[in-house]
């Protein structure tokens, strides 16, 4: 398949040729390619597509990245579940 | 052994804007060390807000000067940094608040900043959701605004890489070869290079760093967090400041914000359930269309903050190592002023601006500290 017509971060549309653009640009980590594409930062927060991110990259590089960094929450949580709910 | 002319310790903000200015000056050997990866530290993790509402001479008048280059970079820098002059709006709930600030308004006005005192109909034509109950009026800012602070980095990396600076990511500072009064060679976990001068701009970690060259500085860290909604259409442009809460709109649609939790010093960035309970109590109570908003991202960041809460610029005991820290939160805003000071005095031995030359480590040591002008009398 055209490697431009497969998109790897659906929140954000970025596709698999513009990550190896971007690789060979220089951005060859996860944290710098997150920065410049904005890949893995819609809502789903990267659960499907940095999996997909590093296998690009040890395909391209030959080392598989792991440092990912998770934040909470899980899955997006409306604000309004966090108000006015008593301290224990 | 490679050898530079500045080496600067730190890639954030703060590194990359004087290296961007040491360019301008015409030095040619230029190094950075990051630790980690660009932005890795508090500028990526900022709140993104850029104001001149401040209440002390030093403050106004840097941060004017600060916008003045926020505009020029949102032109010339090689991408978009999104700079936006959405405003700060700075909601006032009482009387005594409201004369507290026109104080400060009455000062910000005297060093050229155009901020002045609003009514709650203004309010509700900047921001028609606000909830304006309890508010007595807001102190208001056209000009002040934000920024978006990874493509900031990301814009001065690519500006600076184009310039034949070399730029370490991912390599941490172990040790310096000194002499009594200078530095001559710095050394990582991976090489080692000499230099004529030493920045030294590494947020949470330029104390540690200094306390290995032998002097200190009385900074200590405190933990901030901050949250990032779903994107959402474009509805808000000022920075809203409500008591201890703030929050925006990002260019990319994205509700960021945060509290103040008041938490002791920490070197821990564990993040807390009470100050998600206390920022979206605050959030809903002021705007109440944002409860059903879903929050996606929850982090924290270090404050680096110094006894009077100013800036520690420039000069140390050692004659080739320069210092830019302790921005108790203002760090990102101040960055492109604070990096053309710091890169006009290792230049050339001195700041362009007078208000700097008040905000120098020394003057903990004289008993200088930055006074609150604006609540005398």
């Amino acid at each position: 398949m055209d490697k431009k017509n497969v998109i790897i971060c659906r929140c954000e549309d970025v596709t698999y040729e513009e990550i190896v653009r971007a690789f060979n640009e220089g951005y060859k980590d996860i944290e710098s390619l997150r920065r410049y594409l904005k890949i893995g930062t819609g809502p789903c927060q990267g659960k499907t597509c940095i999996p997909l991110l590093q296998r690009i990259l040890y395909e391209l590089s030959g080392n598989f990245p792991q440092n990912i960094t998770i934040r909470p929450p899980e899955t997006p949580v409306p604000f309004g579940i966090f108000v006015n709910v008593p301290k224990k | 052994m490679k050898s530079y002319d500045v080496v600067v310790v730190g890639g954030g903000i703060i590194g990359l804007a004087t290296a961007y200015y040491l360019v301008k000056n015409g030095v040619r050997k230029i190094a950075i060390i990051e630790k980690e990866y660009i932005g890795s530290g508090s500028t990526g993790r900022c709140g993104t807000g850029i104001r001149q509402q401040f209440t002390t001479k030093e403050h106004i008048v840097l941060m004017r000067e600060s916008v003045k280059i926020w505009r020029l970079w949102e032109e010339i820098l090689p991408k978009p940094i999104h700079f936006r002059q959405g405003g700060y709006l700075w909601l006032l709930r009482s009387e005594e608040e409201d004369n507290e600030y026109r104080k400060y308004v009455a000062l910000q006005n005297l060093f050229g900043v155009d901020s002045r005192i609003i009514s709650k109909d203004e309010i509700k034509e900047i921001v028609p959701d606000i909830n304006l109950e309890g508010i007595f009026g807001a102190s208001w800012c056209p000009s002040d605004g934000s920024a978006y602070p990874q493509d900031v980095l990301d814009s001065l990396e690519m500006f600076l890489k184009s310039h034949g600076v070399d730029i370490f990511d991912y390599e941490s500072v172990v040790d310096f070869k000194k002499t009594s009064d200078r530095v001559i060679s710095i050394k990582t976990d991976k090489d080692e290079y000499a230099l004529d001068n030493l920045l030294i701009a590494a947020g949470y970690a330029t104390k540690s760093l200094a306390n290995k060259l032998g002097f200190d500085i009385p900074v200590k860290n405190y933990r901030h967090q901050i949250v990032v909604s779903e994107p959402l259409k474009i509805f808000l442009s000022p920075m809203v400041v409500d008591r201890s809460l703030y929050f925006t709109q990002t260019y990319r649609g994205r509700i960021i914000g945060g509290t103040d939790t008041n938490e002791e010093e920490t070197d821990d960035l564990t993040l807390t359930y009470n100050f998600l309970q206390k920022f979206s109590s605050e959030l809903v109570s002021v705007f109440s269309k944002l409860s059903s908003v879903r929050l996606m991202r929850h982090w924290s960041g270090f404050y680096v903050v110094s006894p009077d809460k100013h800036p520690i610029l420039g000069p140390t005991p050692l004659k080739n190592v320069f210092i830019g820290t302790g921005y108790s939160g203002h760090g990102f805003m101040l960055g492109p002023i604070v990096g053309k000071l710091l890169a006009h005095y290792i230049t050339y031995g001195m700041f362009f601006l007078e208000e700097a030359n008040h905000l120098t480590l020394d003057r903990f040591e004289k008993g200088m500290l930055i006074q609150e002008k604006a609540v005398i009398g």
